[in-house]
């Protein structure tokens, strides 16, 4: 029943934002909401391989830092077109994903953690001294992306809604991947790969679709990132980003369809509440972090399994 | 050979020392115990700013050093027994959030101390100066000092874990952790050990880099990263790997930075080579790290455990 419950759920929330933000006429909220909506996408993208593929990886940022500057440097020369500037951010991001992971894949565990770190750190180091775009400072994406004509996506309603379309088609697309014959190889790859590979299935290239796939997915978080906040910079792509978005996922609940979604809600807004209170958030979402995963078993969707097994218990 | 040929070459060898003391912590924790420690950069940063307070403290930078040295073997332990030891059954997802929030936690403290500013750390007067190379080359006497403490302390490293008993029983640790605690060893108090020697090398890592690093927080993250790069390349566990490959990626990461656009000014416009020189300068040593990983994937000198 919960496959049905909580993506009901989330689809009422996600609309119930923009009747809020009207009601109370405060479309700076949608903002917010729109870029807790962007790491949401990009946390389950992340989820994708962590969560259902078992691949702890350091470097899901670098997914992020390319879709902004897809954005960004393609509006730069004056291509603004939003569906040119997806396909271009889905094939940059689908192969920089196929280089790190036919390199990171070739080894196991820790290694693997290390190898996306290390090469997400070229990306990083790339935009960091890419002189002509910007480099330390950051690109100003001088115009969004440009979808149809009657669309104004300098518009925080429309906006929202491109995000929350967007949110909802990945999580789409991963619910099917997960249901098919493919999602359950990958599983298996995360539950025992040995025996996987001993049935006959060449776990390299289930992994590694798996890798292709989720960082297009990231990388649309950053294309939507680029156009939300008209801006791309390096520090998209730092590794903090990446231990963030694992952050979120383990918080969410690991290899659950909507956990990573609300994990990204959960971090951001305490993050952001933090941050107005006080100066040194380290000193507090630090500790937090650290006895969020030595406690919990499961994150947030294991609490709601919790909860609704306990109703169910006292009902019968 | 050039003077500016050796001097650089230096440089890369004294940058390979600092990589390799941090790196050989990092690689012995996680031979041992399994564990991976981001939070090894913080214990690198401690020492730095340990060893400004001490010199604050005392007036001298060798009493600063002994004091800094003692202080990481504490801090060491204390993070050992608070948290590191929760964590060595746990899967490495766990332990990579835990000390990623040590992190946060410890780049925001040193801050509440100390300031954002970076804080200054004195060279001590027996390393002040220049030291004549050939002819009238100099250089920097305190990173000769660097190289020749880093070197030495390599040595006792290797002679401490090869030749001693403790030393035996951590690599036997290493090997078979099980069968080393079923033979009536004391497996927790060697794990203790191991991660306090781990923070005393890089506390001594992050002393001998504060005169020619800006002691600030986040300080330890640039080289942590560099460090992984280094026990990637030269096999995980495996200290004699760290060695090579920290000697690698400080060559690389010097030599590139200094001479990569000069050469790149022969093969291509001045312009370009000055846009991409740097760029791809930064980005060898991880480019490296792919090619030597492509053909290697356990790294240069891996070690061969059950």
């Amino acid at each position: 029943m919960r496959a049905f419950v909580l993506p009901t759920l989330l689809v009422l929330g996600l609309a119930t934002f923009p009747l809020v933000a009207g009601i109370v006429d405060e479309p700076y909220f949608l903002g917010t909401i729109s870029r807790l909506i962007i790491f949401a996408i990009a946390a389950a993208s992340l989820n994708l391989i962590t969560g259902y593929g078992g691949m702890v990886s350091l470097g899901q940022a670098m997914f992020l830092g390319i879709g902004a500057y897809v954005v960004g440097i393609m509006a730069h020369h004056g291509w603004t077109n939003g569906f040119l500037q997806v396909a271009v951010t889905l094939a940059v991001s689908a192969l920089a994903a196929a280089f790190v992971g036919s390199i990171a894949l070739r080894a196991h565990g820790i290694f693997f953690i290390m190898i996306t770190l290390a090469l997400a750190q070229i990306f990083y180091y790339l935009s960091l001294s890419s002189g002509r775009y910007g480099g330390e400072e950051g690109l100003v994406v001088i115009e969004r992306s440009q979808f149809f004509s009657w669309m104004d996506v300098y518009s925080v309603y429309q906006f929202y809604a491109i995000c929350a379309a967007a949110l909802l088609i990945c999580l789409y697309v991963q619910w099917r991947i997960i249901k098919s014959p493919f999602g359950h190889v990958l599983i298996s790859c995360r539950e025992n790969e040995k025996r996987a590979r001993a049935i006959g299935y060449n776990t390299f290239f289930y992994k590694l679709m798996a890798i292709v796939i989720s960082g297009m997915m990231c990388g649309i978080a950053g294309f939507l990132l680029a156009n939300l906040s008209n801006f791309a910079t390096p520090s998209y792509a730092y590794w903090y980003r990446s231990g963030e978005l694992l952050i979120m996922v383990l918080l969410g609940g690991m290899g659950t369809l909507i956990g990573p979604v609300l994990g990204a809600f959960a971090f951001l807004s305490l993050e952001h509440w933090v941050a107005s209170h006080t100066r040194y958030w380290g000193l507090v979402v630090g500790p937090l972090l650290i006895i969020v995963v030595l406690s919990s078993r499961g994150g947030i969707m294991g609490l709601i399994d919790a909860l609704a097994a306990r109703v169910r218990g006292q009902r019968s | 050979m050039p003077a500016v040929l050796v001097e650089q070459l230096l440089n890369g060898f004294q940058l390979g020392i600092l990589l390799f003391l941090i790196a050989a912590g990092l690689t012995l924790i996680f031979g041992v115990m399994q564990f991976i420690n981001l939070a090894h950069g913080s214990l690198f940063m401690f020492g730095a700013y340990f060893s400004v307070a001490f010199q604050q403290l005392t007036g001298t930078f060798w009493l600063a050093l002994l004091l800094t040295l003692g202080a990481s073997f504490l801090l060491g332990l204390v993070f050992e027994l608070a948290l590191a030891r929760r964590l060595y059954d746990r899967n490495h997802l766990e332990q990579i959030l835990v000390t990623f929030g040590v992190i946060l936690f410890a780049n925001d403290l040193v801050v509440l101390i100390w300031g954002f500013e970076p804080q200054f750390s004195g060279i001590p007067d027996l390393l002040n100066g220049h030291v004549a190379l050939f002819g009238d080359v100099g250089y920097p006497a305190y990173r000769i000092g660097i190289i020749v403490a880093g070197l030495a302390v390599a040595g006792a490293l290797y002679l401490f874990v090869a030749h001693t008993r403790i030393g035996m029983l951590i690599r036997a640790g290493a090997t078979n952790r099980e069968m080393v605690a079923l033979m009536g060893v004391n497996i927790k108090l060697i794990y203790a050990v191991v991660f306090g020697l781990g923070a005393v090398l890089a506390g001594f890592a992050g002393t001998l880099a504060g005169p020619i690093v800006s002691v600030q927080a986040g300080m330890g993250e640039r080289i942590l990263i560099l460090a992984f790069v280094v026990i990637v390349i030269g096999g995980l566990g495996s200290v004699k790997g760290a060695f090579l490959g920290a000697m690698i990626v400080g060559g690389i990461d010097t030599l590139g930075r200094a001479f990569l656009r000069d050469v790149m000014d022969l093969v291509m416009p001045v312009a370009a080579a000055s846009q991409a020189g740097p760029a791809i300068a930064s980005m060898l040593t991880y480019l490296i790290m792919a090619v030597i990983l492509f053909f290697r994937p356990q790294g240069l000198l891996p070690v061969k455990t059950r």
